[in-house]
């Protein structure tokens, strides 16, 4: 008889059993209208930078990177040891880094954008192999002694980092990217004493003409 | 330049920009909805955007696009222009005049909101 009562009532007061659930889920708290609006304000914003195109690519920043290019090629052609040579072009590679950041992120400020949008980080992830790979063979050539073919290595990579960084910017950058394959290939082909010309020509010249385009038809 | 103006809109989301009695003007229904708003948005900092690339800037199907974008183009908001590259069709969607009104005018109206809200 106890047993018999002491099951009953383990049913009837199972905790398990006792719980109610309905069939329809209690309405969540409703979500307050200026934070949809708020959300309604991103995914417009989310919207645009997927959709444009990186334009905070550095037309005057590009020129003065082609000055200072210009400036550090007649310093290793007139540097003494293939040492000397690399380092100064390391130190303007450095330099040309900076400067582009610096007039990237001035130029997306007076156009009221967002440095780190979609875009710019798209064409900053399209240029990092060649980035990597570049001081990665920089390296082994140094080390090796081949020196001589580090300016066509150097031309070629950074035309295959701006022309596929390009694609998601505005047209006459992958033209940029594209004309520093040309003078690539040349340096490639070509014999060892047009190096530094052709480092002259590819990292200041084609940067100042087409920094110049950008700044006068892309915005500054 | 109008580009500019509906970006710096969002940019600037303070009290001065918003119109007083803004807030009061009836939501567009037509860019209310998510994948509508989302073409709108696109197309407004782009001159033309095709089918193609407007499916993978949104994320979202053939079905689903093809049949928001008929409402807009309805609605007068973007025009529609169909092409042949080759054999391949090719459709492009750009936005009107109205469009960018209206885009304008829901950016206004959000921001209404949220000074209003603040303001209590």
């Amino acid at each position: 008889m106890l047993l018999c009562v002491a099951k009953f009532s383990a049913t009837l007061y199972n905790p398990l059993m006792a719980i109610v659930r309905p069939i329809r889920r209690e309405p969540a708290e409703p979500v307050a209208l200026h934070t949809q609006a708020m959300d309604n304000l991103r995914f417009i914003r989310s919207a645009m930078e997927s959709a444009g195109s990186f334009t905070a690519v550095p037309g005057v920043g590009g020129m003065l990177m082609g000055a200072t290019a210009l400036l550090a090629s007649f310093s290793a052609h007139l540097s003494r040891s293939p040492r000397a040579w690399l380092a100064i072009w390391s130190g303007e590679a450095l330099l040309a880094l900076a400067i582009g950041l610096a007039f990237s992120y001035r130029k997306a400020v007076r156009n009221g954008t967002a440095l780190l949008s979609r875009p710019f980080r798209r064409f900053v992830l399209a240029m990092v192999p060649s980035v990597i790979v570049g001081a990665l063979l920089t390296f082994v050539l140094h080390r090796a002694g081949f020196n001589y073919l580090l300016p066509a290595v150097w031309l070629l990579l950074y035309g295959v980092g701006v022309s596929s960084g390009g694609a998601f910017s505005v047209r006459v950058v992958p033209i940029m990217g594209v004309s520093f394959l040309v003078v690539g290939t040349v340096a490639a082909l070509g014999p060892a004493g047009w190096a530094d010309w052709l480092m002259a020509a590819g990292f200041g010249g084609l940067h100042i003409l087409f920094g110049f385009v950008i700044a006068r038809y892309y915005g500054g | 330049m109008a580009k500019q103006g509906v970006a710096a809109k969002i940019e600037r989301r303070g009290p001065e920009a918003i119109s007083a009695g803004s807030g009061a003007r009836s939501l567009d229904r037509i860019i209310h909805e998510r994948l509508r708003l989302g073409i709108v948005s696109a197309l407004s900092v782009n001159e033309t955007l095709t089918f193609r690339e407007l499916k993978t800037i949104l994320s979202t199907t053939d079905g689903n696009l093809s049949v928001h974008a008929r409402k807009l183009e309805e609605a007068g908001y973007i025009g529609c222009e169909k092409k042949f590259e080759g054999r391949l069709p090719r459709t492009e969607y750009r936005l009107t005049e109205q469009g960018r009104t209206a885009l304008e005018g829901y950016l206004t109206h959000m921001e209404a909101l949220i000074r209003a809200t603040r303001q209590q």
